[in-house]
């Protein structure tokens, strides 16, 4: 049976592992090789990097990463932040990475994933959703690491890049990130009810039971970070509870 | 030496690196005479079947694939999309035709069950149906990293099925041939294990 996968998220800033909450605030947290073998030897189920570096410049430092990382650790790496073109795509995939992970030009530029679906395979690409609650209440897709608004409801973007050919979707709730207070449940069981493509639940982790409350919700994979960084929590720890609790996990 | 073949296709340097850490010389190429001279052959791939055809027919390698493969019985590893070519057809938007090394057709997940996602992604346990060297040292019902959407049905025995939805060819070998849907490159322990008895595999001494 397929289980459900346990995926620590790893953000780097400016050459820097850092975390942050809701979008700022940001703290150095460690290196993130060294992390990355950690997680490895803990048998996290896949690894998910997030560069949110300012420029272009900064950024080739998540290369040299996701290299160091693809010669060591022999399971499965996304890696995503700042791409805009079918040849950044490649150059991430050369550095080791498995899948992409795309978020502001996926609004910008839809036919960037069509086009990057069709020449990597679906599977190859996760589309990033960042979510936020305007003051109304209704739930609203953001780019550019949070800063702008599209006007989009994340319901109908979802069902958009599962056509435009997306393989899976990371759904991040902006507002929950870093809080450690818990997933968007209702957020995440919106997605995943109109999508038939793999969802990954991420922001808001903070205590065993939001792993297992994002799975019913209709999660097929759950990303992490502080939860992770901050406390005494590990994939291991997470995938024996989540056994116990009845969900089909690694063991 | 194993010659990864670079057909444009996915993650040739990820099964490069795992196949160099079990400590194999590894040569990344898409010329004739590199396959030609290769001990060993890895078909690796992510993608669609149509595009993987087309980008061996055009680098010449359809022939010399048969060639190495079927008259020479190099020990051959297919991977994913790797395997997939190996079947008659394929079905892929639109029909293709593979290589057509091992009886079979490549079809899509399709389920009535809404619950079942496609792609299938993720770590799932795997059935070892016959005793194959390439499993040796593997406990059985492991669980591999799966990514795909299509499955090859072979006409004969799988080596190794996996469920989702129902029972799939997980694994497939016959002669010199072996294939994984599965990405051992990408499956930690396990998948190390398989690509090191794929090195010292020597299936015409079997």
């Amino acid at each position: 049976m397929l289980k459900m996968r346990i995926i620590p998220s790893l953000l780097l800033k400016d050459g820097r592992m850092v975390k942050s909450v809701r979008f700022g605030g940001y703290r150095d947290v460690g290196h993130p090789v060294t992390t990355a073998k950690i997680y490895d030897a803990q048998r996290a189920d896949e690894l998910i990097f997030l560069d949110i570096s300012a420029s272009r410049e900064e950024r080739r430092t998540l290369f040299d990463y996701v290299r160091q990382v693809a010669e060591e650790c022999f399971m499965p790496l996304g890696v995503g932040g700042g791409i805009t073109s079918v040849e950044d795509i490649r150059e991430l995939l050369k550095s080791g990475a498995d899948k992409v992970v795309i978020n502001t030009a996926a609004i910008e530029n839809p036919e960037l994933v069509r086009k990057a679906a069709l020449r990597f395979g679906s599977s190859t690409i996760v589309v990033s959703i960042d979510v936020k609650k305007t003051q109304d209440g209704k739930y609203e897709v953001f780019i550019r690491g949070a800063t702008t608004s599209t006007g989009l409801d994340p319901v109908t973007w979802a069902k958009e890049v599962e056509g435009l050919g997306a393989g899976e979707i990371l759904i991040t709730s902006v507002d929950q990130e870093g809080t450690m207070a818990g997933y968007d449940t209702i957020l995440i069981r919106n997605v995943a009810e109109a999508v038939s493509i793999p969802v990954i639940a991420h922001g808001g982790a903070g205590k065993l039971s939001d792993f297992k409350e994002a799975i019913v919700a209709g999660a097929s994979a759950v990303a992490a970070a502080s939860i992770f960084h901050f406390t005494d929590q590990s994939p291991i720890k997470t995938r024996k509870y989540l056994h116990d609790a009845g969900v089909n996990v690694r063991v | 030496m194993i010659v990864v073949i670079d057909y444009g296709m996915g993650n040739l340097h990820s099964i490069a690196k795992a196949l160099e850490y079990v400590g194999a010389e590894v040569l990344i190429s898409s010329k004739i005479p590199d396959v030609k001279r290769a001990d060993k052959l890895v078909l690796p791939g992510i993608g669609a079947f149509g595009d993987g055809i087309a980008n061996l027919r055009e680098l010449g390698l359809l022939d010399v694939l048969r060639e190495e493969i079927v008259a020479k019985a190099k020990p051959f590893l297919g991977i994913c999309l790797g395997m997939q070519l190996l079947a008659d057809r394929s079905f892929e938007f639109g029909e293709h035709e593979g290589l057509g090394l091992v009886r079979g057709d490549v079809v899509k997940f399709e389920f009535g069950d809404e619950k079942l996602r496609v792609p299938h992604v993720g770590w799932n346990d795997v059935d070892f149906r016959r005793f194959s060297p390439l499993f040796a040292g593997i406990k059985n019902h492991t669980d591999f990293y799966f990514v795909h959407s299509y499955h090859f049905v072979p006409s004969g025995l799988a080596a190794a099925l996996c469920d989702y939805g129902g029972p799939f060819a997980a694994a497939l070998q016959q002669g010199n041939i072996f294939a994984t849907q599965f990405h051992p490159e990408k499956s930690q322990k396990a998948g190390l294990k398989l690509l090191q008895n794929f090195l010292e595999w020597n299936p015409s001494h079997a």
